[in-house]
């Protein structure tokens, strides 16, 4: 395992965002606060407060570290229940009030992974808690999902060995740019501006005749 | 003191500062004189003797806040240096590129264009503005004559034919320079060419320090952005020289060191009276002088340019940081090119 990139869990959701700002935050170690994400340290101290307390059959683990030898994942689930029955139940903290992109269902479904390979027990659901909602969203951990864990740290691995930082989002996607706390650092316009470099840079040493 | 954005920039001799809760005080003489909230401020430049509590210190060092000390004639005398951060992906691609000549080359004719280009934009400005027929026939032949130079870059084969058709540039430069300045004012000063360690005219005196401020910028920005000061391209690696500081130093010193030096003469902003001349001919701006420079060169950073590549409004204080990361990007082939800042 020595050469085996450790991936941590926050990574396959960075990546699911964005490939671009994974490769900035774990491979660049770009990190920059914006207001969600200093809004989400804040809601995890709070829930990272207590190391585990007892809540009738249920007992309840916080900050719990995990990892997965099998799948080269390590990191923390903010909740994971052990239910008197022998379920075993994460559940992950967002400050959104829904989700908005997938990636919140793979980090869960990455830490039902770590969790099934360290106690060798079935992990088949988990929760998102979404902190402004006061709601939990049930989620199945779905073979789908466990494939497409495989297959993000999988990617993950290949982006973040490969030495090379992903182009920026275009399109649809480009939309996310607008909440990235990455934004200034990433410059999503500069790689946007291939055109201006490239006529820039073809013209450079043909400086204008605007004489006066 | 001046704060530009979130730079804090403190010239008064035997100030100190110290943290208060999340606040930075500055205390002269036992009284507090300023006191900012610490979130505001990103970086301290310090001139002379001032003084930071250990308390202040230690907070910046962790929070990566750039502390740079500078003499009186602004050169840079040390820096605080926290935790070493960064990007090390980036800064091996940087001694990568600088090992190959053909990059090192790339980069060096690409700062180069912006230089010439970027004096040649001041000497044009220069002879549209001037009402004498002579002025004006010598300034635009000299801007014509670097643009040649200009043309002659992409053929030089290796950085001494870049360096010579430099030097050209910088002579044709210069001697046309006095010709941007108010009749009126060239009595006062009269210079040819440039002479540094130590200048011995007004007009370079001037530049020297108003270099030494962009420079010290250049750096910061360099290390914001996570790249080696030192290793430079067109400027060899010497122990002690900032090389790629100097490098980024080139695009910026017509537009914006030149230009302002031209501009605090042309409107009477600076006199004879703001000088010291010493025995044996050296000339350096005096304490009234330096406040003056100071102020005018923190009042230009704040004043807004459409930057050419990204197409947006950014403070002039800000272009080297935005060519910091261009370079940075360019290093890592995220972009295809180093377009260096060219000023319009």
């Amino acid at each position: 395992m020595d050469d085996v990139l450790q991936i941590p869990l926050s990574a396959l959701n960075q990546y699911a965002y964005c490939p671009r700002r994974c490769y900035l935050i774990h491979a660049e170690g770009e990190f920059r606060d914006n207001v969600h994400t200093v809004k989400g340290t804040l809601e995890h101290e709070r829930v990272d407060e207590s190391e585990s307390r007892g809540q009738g059959a249920v007992r309840v683990e916080y900050a719990l570290p995990v990892w997965s030898d099998a799948l080269g994942l390590s990191g923390r689930c903010d909740v994971v229940e052990f239910h008197a029955d022998g379920t075993i139940y994460p559940v992950e903290y967002k400050h959104g009030k829904r989700k908005q992109w997938d990636n919140d269902d793979l980090q869960l479904a990455a830490q039902a992974l770590c969790l099934e390979e360290m106690t060798g027990k079935p992990v088949t659901r988990g929760a998102i808690f979404h902190q402004q909602s006061k709601r939990r969203r049930e989620v199945a951990i779905t073979e789908d999902l466990k494939q497409a864990v495989h297959d993000a740290a999988n990617s993950v691995r290949a982006l973040l060995s490969g030495g090379r930082l992903p182009p920026a989002l275009v399109g649809q996607e480009a939309r996310r740019c607008g909440e990235c706390s990455l934004h200034t650092v990433c410059e999503p316009e500069l790689t946007g501006a291939g055109q201006t470099l490239n006529r820039l840079a073809e013209t450079l040493f043909e400086p204008e005749e605007d004489l006066p | 003191m001046t704060i530009l954005r979130n730079t804090l920039y403190v010239t008064t001799p035997d100030a100190y500062l110290r943290l208060e809760g999340e606040t930075v005080c500055v205390m002269i003489e036992d009284e507090k004189r300023l006191q900012v909230p610490l979130h505001h401020l990103s970086a301290f430049v310090l001139f002379d003797h001032v003084m930071l509590s250990p308390a202040l210190l230690g907070r910046c060092a962790q929070d990566g806040r750039s502390v740079v000390w500078l003499n009186r004639s602004g050169k840079f005398s040390a820096r605080l240096e926290g935790p070493v951060s960064g990007n090390i992906l980036l800064r091996q691609a940087q001694f990568r590129a600088a090992e190959d000549g053909a990059q090192t080359l790339s980069i060096a004719r690409a700062v180069l264009a912006g230089k010439l280009r970027n004096s040649r934009q001041v000497l044009m400005r220069g002879a549209r503005e001037t009402d004498d027929a002579g002025d004006k026939e010598v300034l635009v032949r000299t801007a014509k004559l670097i643009g040649n130079q200009v043309r002659k870059l992409p053929l030089a084969g290796d950085l001494d034919t870049l360096r010579g058709l430099e030097g050209d540039s910088a002579r044709l430069y210069f001697e046309s320079l006095p010709r941007v300045m108010k009749p009126q004012a060239r009595a006062d000063f009269p210079f040819d060419n440039r002479n540094r360690r130590p200048p011995r005219d007004r007009f370079n005196a001037l530049i020297s320090f108003l270099y030494a401020l962009v420079l010290s910028d250049c750096r910061a920005a360099l290390e914001t952005v996570g790249l080696d000061p030192q290793l430079g391209f067109l400027h060899a690696v010497r122990p002690g020289r900032p090389a790629l500081a100097l490098d980024l130093l080139e695009e910026f010193r017509a537009p914006v060191a030149d230009r302002l030096a031209l501009t605090l003469i042309n409107r009477g902003q600076l006199s004879a009276g703001d000088f010291d001349e010493r025995e044996g001919g050296a000339v350096l701006l005096n304490d009234k002088g330096r406040k003056t420079v100071i102020a005018a060169y923190q009042t230009r950073k704040q004043e807004e340019i459409t930057h050419p590549v990204l197409k947006q409004s950014v403070p002039v204080g800000l272009l080297p940081h935005g060519q910091a990361r261009l370079l940075a990007r360019y290093l890592r082939q995220d972009v295809a090119h180093y377009v260096p800042y060219l000023h319009r």
